[in-house]
């Protein structure tokens, strides 16, 4: 196994190796048949590097995000377990972690996590014993010094590359790069944002993002997905948590013929992703396409991303079996 | 809450009556542990509750870190963030859980940019909250040191620093 790795994942290879890396979010199932699990993630292995496993996004219930991560394992995908701070206490969190690496997981996403209020069953109580940076550097010390957080030894310590989100997008602005440097600090590998739909504004975060040096410290990959319409867009922006979209996309889509709305929120998405994708310091996109999910092989190979590296094996990551689970690293 | 609210306009004025105040604490040290700290926890709770909670909406967490969030008390925030804003955030600066409330977070940054004592403390990494310490007096924990006191495996220093500001 090579040590300068701190995964066995394919998403640090891709983006170890320079190449343009591309990572899609699943929509969980609200359902107990794996097959809607398989179903999702057979349309998006082909045309991206990591699957992104959602922690209860929008505070609303779905198959768990480290059940999805084992379905996936299982079949050969290389999964992103999303961990939120909001439904676990760090008990809980540091056990699923391992559980997760047992079964395979080489990505963990460090969240804070949506308000349960944004949900339907806002009457939960929220636990927020963590915050996504003591999270991530929680996970840290587990991976790189084979501890728990209480000092107690790991047999044997998770192989795991780091995720933290960034919001660059919601106030206060000119502090969102130190948080970003915050998260790095405390052991994010890579970095996935919200939602990009305002280009010069990311243009002017990923100018601080350099000027601190962050870009060589860590990998970013955009947050971008489609819009179905002016609707969805306007539902976006005022319901869904952090979402920022500018009025010129807006007023684009109403613009737009009806039966070509979809069509034009495919191409603005795609016109996203090459304008961010010439910006130093991105190493890639996330394409999150809510209910909308055979529209993300089309825009990843419409914004020329297509074929998918085949490093770390074929498309399926999953980690050679140890024949001494103790000693061998 | 008014009076408070008032105050909070002079982050500078309360970061140096914090300063003030420690000195004043460590001062009275020697005394303090040879009364007891645990009986003088018991005296000082009530008002130190009272004053925090007037000024800054304490929450009594017990291990207080105004100083290093802008004289913001950052357990004001929904979700108990230590380390910096959601991304939550509303475009007017509001929180995303409490439409009618300012984002603590937004509110620490524009007061930290005052301070010119401890603001860029702002930056340090916060390691977990002790939820044990909840409701006893900052103060004495300050003292005792056990305000500090870390998870074993987190990193022993006080303070991490960061990228220059
Ligand atoms: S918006 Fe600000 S105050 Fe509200 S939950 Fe997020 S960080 Fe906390």
């Amino acid at each position: 196994m090579n040590s300068e790795y701190k995964s066995d994942g394919r998403l640090e290879r891709v983006l170890r190796s320079g190449r343009f890396a591309v990572t899609a979010e699943l929509n969980p199932p609200d359902s107990a048949d794996p097959d809607e699990v398989y179903q999702a993630a057979l349309v998006l292995s082909e045309v991206c590097d990591g699957i992104n496993a959602t922690d209860g996004s929008g505070a609303h219930c779905h198959m768990s995000s480290v059940a999805i991560c084992a379905l996936l394992t299982r079949a050969g995908y290389a999964p992103i377990f999303q961990v939120s701070c909001r439904d676990r206490n760090r008990i809980a969190i540091q056990g699923d972690v391992l559980g997760a690496a047992a079964m395979g997981v080489s990505n963990v996403l460090c969240l804070t996590g949506d308000d349960v209020t944004a949900g339907d069953q806002p009457q939960a109580k929220r636990v927020f014993d963590f915050d996504s940076i003591q999270l991530l550097r929680t996970i840290k010390i587990m991976r790189d010094e084979g501890k728990f957080l209480s000092g107690r030894k790991l047999t044997t310590p998770p192989r795991l590359f780091l995720g933290a989100a960034s919001n660059p997008f919601v106030p206060p602005f000119d502090w969102r790069p130190y948080r970003l440097a915050k998260k790095i600090e405390a052991g994010a590998d890579f970095i996935q944002s919200q939602y990009c739909f305002d280009v010069p504004r990311f243009r002017q975060f990923m100018q601080k993002v350099r000027d601190l040096g962050l870009h060589e410290k860590a990998f970013f990959l955009v947050g971008v997905g489609p819009l179905r319409s002016e609707k969805t867009a306007e539902f976006m922006r005022t319901k869904v948590p952090g979402v920022h979209i500018p009025d010129a996309i807006v007023e684009r889509l109403r613009k737009t013929p009806k039966e070509k709305k979809v069509e034009e929120g495919k191409r603005i998405c795609v016109e996203i992703i090459q304008q961010v994708r010439e910006i130093e310091g991105v190493s890639g996109v996330h394409v999150m396409a809510y209910r909308q999910e055979e529209l993300v092989a089309e825009i990843i190979s419409e914004a020329g991303l297509l074929p998918r590296p085949r490093i770390g094996g074929p498309v399926n990551n999953a980690r050679p079996r140890r024949t001494h689970p103790v000693n061998g690293v | 809450m008014k009076f408070g609210q008032q105050l909070q306009r002079y982050p500078h004025f309360l970061e140096r009556t914090y300063q003030l105040t420690y000195h004043l604490f460590k001062k009275l040290d020697p005394l303090i542990a040879r009364i007891g700290y645990d009986r003088v926890d018991g005296w000082l709770r009530g008002p130190e509750d009272f004053a925090k909670r007037v000024v800054f909406d304490c929450h009594m967490c017990g291990q207080c870190i105004l100083h290093s969030t802008g004289m913001t008390c950052s357990m004001s925030c929904p979700k108990n963030l230590r380390n910096g804003p959601c991304g939550g955030v509303r475009a007017n600066g509001h929180c995303e859980v409490k439409p009618e409330m300012p984002c603590v977070w937004v509110q620490a940054y524009n007061r930290s940019l005052d301070m010119t004592v401890y603001g860029d403390e702002l930056l340090n990494i916060q390691p977990p909250v002790n939820r044990q310490l909840e409701g006893s007096s900052a103060w004495i924990n300050m003292l005792t040191g056990q305000d500090k006191a870390v998870p074993k495996a987190w990193p022993q220093m006080d303070i991490i620093p960061l990228a220059e500001k």
